[in-house]
Parts: structure tokens; C-alpha cells; sequence
């Protein structure tokens, strides 16, 4: 069997696989969100919060309970960070600076997980384990909070009432991402991947002398990255490190475990609006673009175009021998369509066109399938684009599973698309206009312009993964990269948030003959084409700079 | 004003007591859990999948070793040691900045782009290199037999494994300088190349670690 064939094979499996997971996970989050009863841990959790979680919120109340929480939880992890030195359990490891703690905190609270430093040197246990490894489950279960707000919005009518925040945290949290991630924790220490408290291990070599490693809860911080769409590496090559990731199943495992919260929850979106059939259409976008990401990106790596690969004779830098390039594609494409950002193989050194496609893939928005939550949230907002769109196209006040999509809805739909790319452009040119900023840059020319790119696309899109040549751990990348994650976060999140309220509010209008049937496959290229035009339009001017320009030229 | 004061701090206080919770849910008693499990049911790999050779542990399994000779006065880089298989080039692997009371493995890739000029100068040192070192008398490598990750970098720089046509075109070298025969030889790579898993999962493989403690005792034995 070649390489390719084996590749298909793997996508194969990985698409059975997500396929078995659908309906029952899918099912069981929307009982979860949806159910009144309480778990006793949950209660317990409830009375230390000190919150009733039966109060029903309105958006503003809702976000405020995201703002607030996420607030505390930046500060904690930055005065984690600040205090490592002191801390007991830390390694004797020595406190992280202001800059690079603020970048860290902002970060891992909004799922970002970008990570200027190097794991396996800076952080000790405490702060991997109480802090890192914490926010890689809260800042997913916020996540798929707000996305569940939303879609309450569309299943409720004549209420403005959402739903409890931290009613959803703790759910999401204890119900669905705790279980989950010690099943698959366990799965990775089998296969191989290290899960002790031990600390700096020395051990001898073949030749003599010896190498020191890291030991710590890795195998327990790998699931609920995955898990979670976070993407935040215990060691700094992420999950190519052999501890992180050690065998080819690990890595198919890996991938399953990233997408199968995301395309999941269309499922959820389906049972919670009355319609499983809305969840298949949303679904089929998702799983559209997701795989025509990875056919593009397998035969750009197979074909491996660039003198360098070239004259290696296969796209194999920054690669590891046991996942070779057919499954690196596929991890690539995944982790950049979802808001994860970890890597099995370093995008920096993949073809010209193979790095387009990552940034591409997270200037969609990140909602094919997106990250745990703020995909589906996100690819909500552009299927209201989209209605409105072929509503403007026959002259009709367009509406979106009953709610009708007025000025109101639209001007926010249109806020939530605008921010990010405004924060990728403005923080793109102004890193290449200023003087400094570009020095961080390690490769030269097309390649040099794609880093910054994709490290403000990467940001702003929260996934968190980087093309590692630019040196991101200055003052000015920490700050600004820093401010581009949380401004690309939680502004998102407001107008999301004031939709749902808005959509909640309305009397569903009865569906006529004139109504756009979104659950048909009409409306699924309407979405896709919709998705990939406002993206297109976008992006395309920044994109022909930098990995177009490199792909052509090659 | 006030008000509106104290009620966004009763409403901080909330978000920092989940915040507290679910901290000792998520960062305390979950990895603790966790932890309990695998060094109970999986002691050997959950604390790195030590291998030991002569009784000596000689390194991890999983982790990518160099196989050099000591370095020689005013070198930069060591030799390889020619008597060994040679794993991958691990240019992007680093030493640690931070934190230098130790001196820690620090895993990571070389980022360079597929245009890079450095990146091509690398690999055509690199293919080189491999062409002259196993090329013996008898056996010629011809630079398109030199598979690709013989020549760049891995993504770790701890990649374990190389491809077993690496290792096939470093059979006749290791034979000759451990005197050991071509055959006995292709027999150890043989025994030592893992496929695919289930025959499609990933690409074949061959640990370096494991198949040199094999070639020592070969080399022992005879």
C-alpha cells in the first residue's frame, strides 16, 4: 500500500469514526443542557459558586457571567504565572515576565492557546496542571455555553430568557468534558504518553552521558487539549513530541477527539431547535469544507512543491517518520478549521500552498468545524448571512428556523464577521509598518509576510497555532497578540449573545411556501458559497501577498 | 453608582469561587485521578518507556538519541559514529534559555519554509553526508535512493524512527564496520521495522534506540 492510499484509508476511518460518535453525543450534550435535574457534585459546586442555577438570565445578565468569569480567570493564571518562582511543586523553575504572562493568560482563557514560550523550560507543574490545563476545560466549557444560548435563542420564542450561565459551565464542565477527557487520558498513557509527577528525569543514553526530560500530567492536559480545541502543548513541539503523541493510532485519536465535540454539537443544534434535519444541513457545510480542506492539503503535501522539499524528496521537515504526510495533512487541515492550533508537524515548513490552506482554514472563521462551541455559534451567524443573502435574492423578509432575520439581527450578524478580519488586517500591517515588529521574522520575503499573518490570523481566530519561525516572545508580539485573542473572543460573544436575546424575543412566524427550506441541500451550497465569498473578499488581498505568492513562485 | 459597584463585585466574587471550584475539580483532583490510574495500570509508560540495555537504562523508547563520536578539539558538530544506525537531523532541536540550573531536552523544528535557502543548503549537506557515509566498497548510494526523512529535520527533532529505507541504506555500512555480515545485518532491520498500524495507521517504521541495543548484542555475540 502507498502512502496516499493509506492517507485516504486514515481519513476514511477518522470520518466512520466521528460518524458512530454523532448521534449519541450529540443526543446526550442536548440532554445535558437541556435537563432540571442537578448531580449532587453539581449541587455542592453550586452552593461554593453561591449561585441558584434555576434563574433563568437574559443576555445581558449571560454575558456578564462570561465577562466576569473570564476576567477572574485572566488574572488568576497571570498571577500564577507571575508567582511560579514561589510556588511550591514549580521544579524550582523561575517566575515567567509581565509581558509574556499577560500573552499566556489572555491565551489559555480564550481557547487559544498561543504559546510564546517553550513548555518544557518555562512552566512548572502547578502552573501546568492548576492553571493551563484548568482553562483548557473552562475556556471550552464557556464555549459551548454561549453557542447553546443561541441556539435556546432560536428554539425559545416571546422570552428573552437564555438560560443560566453557570448552570451551563459547570455542566459542560463536570457532564461532558471531565468524563470524556480522563476515558482518552487513560487511552494516551496506554499508547504511550507519560502521566506522572516525577519532575526533571535524567536518563542515560546508548553512547553514554545522559538526557533530561520533562516528566508532569501530560497525557491528562493532551485529552482535554484535544477535547476542548484548546491546543496549548505541554512541550513546545506540541503534539510531535513523542510523550504528547506517540504512535500513529495516538494521533488518529487525537484528531477524532479535536472534531468530535465541534461536528457534534450540530447534532445538540438539531434536537434543542426540533429538527434534526437543521443539523444535517449545518453539519454537511462543516463536513464539506473539512474535507475538501484535507484533499487540497494531501495532494499539495504529496506533490511537496518548494526547492527544499524538492531536493529532499518528500515533504518531510518538520515531520515525524511515524505519522508520515498523509496523516500530518489531515491533523493540519483539523486543527486549523477548529479552533485547536495544536501540531503534529510544523506548518512554517509545509509546502506554499499547504500553509495557505492553514491560514485559510482559520480565516473562515474557524466553523468548519470550528473549536468547541464558537463553531457552531460562528457558522449560526453565517448561516443568518446567508438566509439574508437569498432573501435580498427573491425580495423577501428572509427568515431562520422560524425567527424572522430583521435589521436588528442582520447589523449584528454583520458586527460578529467584521471583527476579526479588522483584527487580523489592522494588527497584520501595523507589525509589518512599524519598525521593529518585523525582526521577529525568521524566514525572508512572501514567507516572512505569511508569518505575521498567520500569527495575527491565529490569534484573532483564537486557535492558537503559529508558524514558529517568527519569533513571537517580544513585548510587542506578547501585547498585541494578547490583545487580538481576547478582543477576538469575547466581542464575538456579545453580539452572539444580543442575537440570541433578539431571537428569543420574537413570535416565530409559520413557514409558507415562500419560506427557504434550510434544511435542504439549497441552502448547504448557498452556505458554503456564502462562507467562501465573504472570506475570499476578505482575505484575499493578504493571502496573495504572502502564501499565494510563495505557492506560485514554487 | 454604587450600585452598580458592588454588584459587579458580588458577581467577580461569584466568577472567582467557580473559578476556585472548578479548579479543584479540573486541575486538582482530575490529573491527581488520572495519575493514580496510569501508574497503576501502565507504570512503565506513563513514567516514559524507559528501555535498558545490560541492565543500564539507556534512554526512552520514544525519544530520538544521536549516535555520535566525541568531539574533537575546535569542532562545532561531532561525527557521526559510523559504527551505529543514524537517526534523522534534529536541527531544530534546542537547549534551554530559561531555567539553566538544568539542561533540558527542548523539542521543536527548524520552521524553515520549503523556499528557504538555508533550508535547501541543509538538506543538500545532509543528502551528501549520507551518500559519502554509506557508500562502501561494493555498495554505492545513488542520492535518489536517499529517502527524505534521511535529509530534514523532524517536527519533535526527538523523532525515534526513521523509514526502513534509511536503515536498508545504512545495512552495508554498519556491516562493514562492525564486521558483521550484509545478511545478518538486513535480518536485524528486518526484525526491527514496524508497519503500518492495522496495515494502514501511519507509515513503517524503525526505532534507532531499540535496533542498535540489538546490534550491540549481535556484535557481542559474535
Amino acid at each position: 500500500m502507498g502512502p496516499v492510499l493509506a492517507g485516504i484509508l486514515q481519513l476514511l476511518a477518522l470520518i466512520g469514526a466521528l460518524a458512530l460518535a454523532y448521534i449519541p453525543l450529540g443526543n446526550y450534550m442536548a440532554k445535558v443542557y437541556s435537563s432540571d435535574k442537578h448531580l449532587r457534585v453539581e449541587k455542592w459546586i453550586y452552593k461554593g459558586i453561591g449561585a441558584n442555577p434555576d434563574t433563568e438570565m437574559r443576555w445581558p445578565a449571560y454575558l456578564r457571567g462570561v465577562l466576569a468569569f473570564s476576567a477572574v480567570s485572566v488574572l488568576f493564571l497571570y498571577l500564577l504565572q507571575r508567582l511560579q518562582g514561589v510556588l511550591p511543586g514549580s521544579l524550582h523553575f523561575s517566575s515567567v515576565n509581565p509581558a509574556q504572562s499577560f500573552n499566556t493568560a489572555a491565551s489559555f482563557v480564550t481557547n487559544t492557546n498561543w504559546q510564546s514560550y517553550y513548555g518544557e523550560q518555562t512552566m512548572g507543574h502547578v502552573v501546568q496542571t492548576a492553571g493551563l490545563a484548568v482553562q483548557n476545560f473552562v475556556s471550552a466549557a464557556v464555549g459551548i455555553a454561549v453557542a447553546v444560548a443561541l441556539v435556546r435563542g432560536f428554539a425559545r420564542s416571546r422570552t428573552g430568557e437564555l438560560g443560566n450561565f453557570w448552570a451551563d459551565l459547570v455542566r459542560g464542565t463536570i457532564r461532558i468534558l471531565v468524563p470524556g477527557a480522563a476515558i482518552a487520558a487513560i487511552v494516551l498513557v496506554a499508547c504511550g504518553a507519560i502521566q506522572n509527577f516525577s519532575g526533571i528525569h535524567e536518563v542515560g543514553q546508548f553512547m553514554g552521558g545522559s538526557q533530561q526530560w520533562n516528566g508532569g500530567a501530560v497525557a491528562s492536559q493532551e485529552a482535554i487539549k484535544e477535547f476542548g480545541t484548546n491546543g496549548g502543548g505541554y512541550f513546545n513541539a506540541n503534539s510531535a513530541h513523542p510523550f504528547e503523541n506517540p504512535t500513529p493510532f495516538t494521533n488518529l485519536f487525537e484528531i477524532f477527539l479535536l472534531l468530535v465535540i465541534p461536528f457534534s454539537l450540530t447534532r445538540t443544534f438539531g434536537v434543542m431547535v426540533g429538527s434534526v434535519k437543521q443539523g444535517y444541513a449545518i453539519l454537511a457545510t462543516m463536513a464539506g469544507i473539512w474535507v475538501g480542506f484535507v484533499a487540497l492539503m494531501m495532494w499539495t503535501e504529496f506533490a511537496h512543491h518548494g526547492s527544499a522539499l524538492q531536493a529532499a524528496g518528500g515533504a518531510m521537515e518538520g515531520k515525524e517518520v511515524r505519522f508520515g504526510i498523509g496523516s500530518s495533512s489531515i491533523f493540519a487541515v483539523s486543527t486549523t478549521l477548529t479552533s485547536t492550533g495544536a501540531v503534529d508537524s510544523f506548518h512554517s515548513s509545509f509546502t506554499g500552498l499547504g500553509g495557505g490552506i492553514t491560514i485559510l482554514g482559520m480565516q473562515l472563521g474557524e466553523i468548519a468545524p470550528g473549536g468547541t462551541g464558537s463553531g457552531l455559534y460562528g457558522m449560526l451567524i453565517m448561516a443568518v448571512i446567508a438566509v439574508f443573502i437569498a432573501g435580498l435574492m427573491v425580495g423577501r423578509t428572509p427568515e431562520y428556523l422560524g425567527k424572522k432575520i430583521g435589521s436588528r439581527e442582520i447589523k449584528l450578524a454583520a458586527c460578529y464577521i467584521l471583527i476579526t478580519p479588522a483584527l487580523v488586517l489592522v494588527f497584520t500591517a501595523a507589525s509589518m509598518a512599524l519598525p521593529t515588529p518585523p525582526h521577529s521574522m525568521l524566514n525572508s520575503g512572501a514567507h516572512g509576510f505569511s508569518e505575521v499573518l498567520y500569527a495575527f490570523t491565529s490569534a484573532s481566530n483564537n486557535n492558537g497555532s503559529a508558524f514558529a519561525g517568527l519569533n513571537a516572545n517580544t513585548d510587542w508580539y506578547n501585547t498585541m497578540t494578547g490583545l487580538a485573542m481576547i478582543l477576538g473572543r469575547f466581542l464575538p460573544m456579545v453580539f452572539v449573545l444580543a442575537l440570541a436575546g433578539s431571537l428569543g424575543e420574537q413570535q416565530p412566524v409559520p413557514a409558507t411556501a415562500g419560506t427557504l427550506r434550510t434544511e435542504k441541500p439549497l441552502f448547504t451550497g448557498l452556505l458554503v458559497g456564502a462562507i467562501l465569498i465573504i472570506t475570499g473578499l476578505t482575505y484575499f488581498p493578504a493571502l496573495a501577498l504572502g502564501p499565494l505568492a510563495e505557492g506560485l513562485a514554487s | 453608582m454604587n450600585n452598580s459597584v458592588s454588584s459587579t463585585l458580588r458577581l467577580l466574587g461569584a466568577g472567582l469561587r467557580a473559578l476556585l471550584v472548578l479548579t479543584l475539580v479540573t486541575g486538582v483532583i482530575y490529573p491527581l485521578v488520572v495519575t493514580g490510574v496510569a501508574q497503576a495500570l501502565f507504570h512503565g509508560k506513563a513514567n516514559g518507556s524507559e528501555i535498558k540495555a545490560d541492565g543500564k537504562a539507556v534512554g526512552s523508547s520514544l525519544i530520538g538519541q544521536s549516535y555520535n563520536l566525541p568531539l574533537k578539539k575546535g569542532q562545532q558538530t561531532p561525527d557521526p559514529d559510523l559504527k551505529w544506525f543514524q537517526g534523522r537531523p534534529a536541527n531544530g532541536l534546542g537547549a534551554n534559555s530559561v531555567n539553566r540550573q538544568y539542561t533540558l531536552l527542548l523539542s521543536g523544528a527548524t520552521n524553515l519554509s520549503a523556499d528557504s535557502k538555508v533550508l535547501i543548503q541543509q538538506v543538500k549537506d545532509a543528502k551528501a553526508a549520507v551518500v559519502k557515509d554509506n557508500s562502501v566498497p561494493g555498495y554505492t548510494v545513488r542520492p535518489s535512493e536517499v529517502p527524505a526523512d534521511a535529509v530534514t529535520s523532524s517536527a519533535s527533532g526527538l523523532d525515534p524512527n526513521i523509514s526502513p529505507q534509511y536503515a536498508d541504506i545504512q545495512v552495508h555500512r554498519v556491516a562493514a564496520k562492525n564486521g558483521l555480515s550484509v545478511a545478518a545485518v538486513e535480518k536485524l532491520v528486518e526484525d526491527h521495522t514496524e508497519g503500518r498500524t492495522l496495515g494502514f495507521m501511519g507509515e513503517p517504521r524503525v526505532n534507532v534506540l531499540e535496533l542498535n541495543i540489538a546490534l550491540k548484542a549481535l556484535v557481542a555475540k559474535s
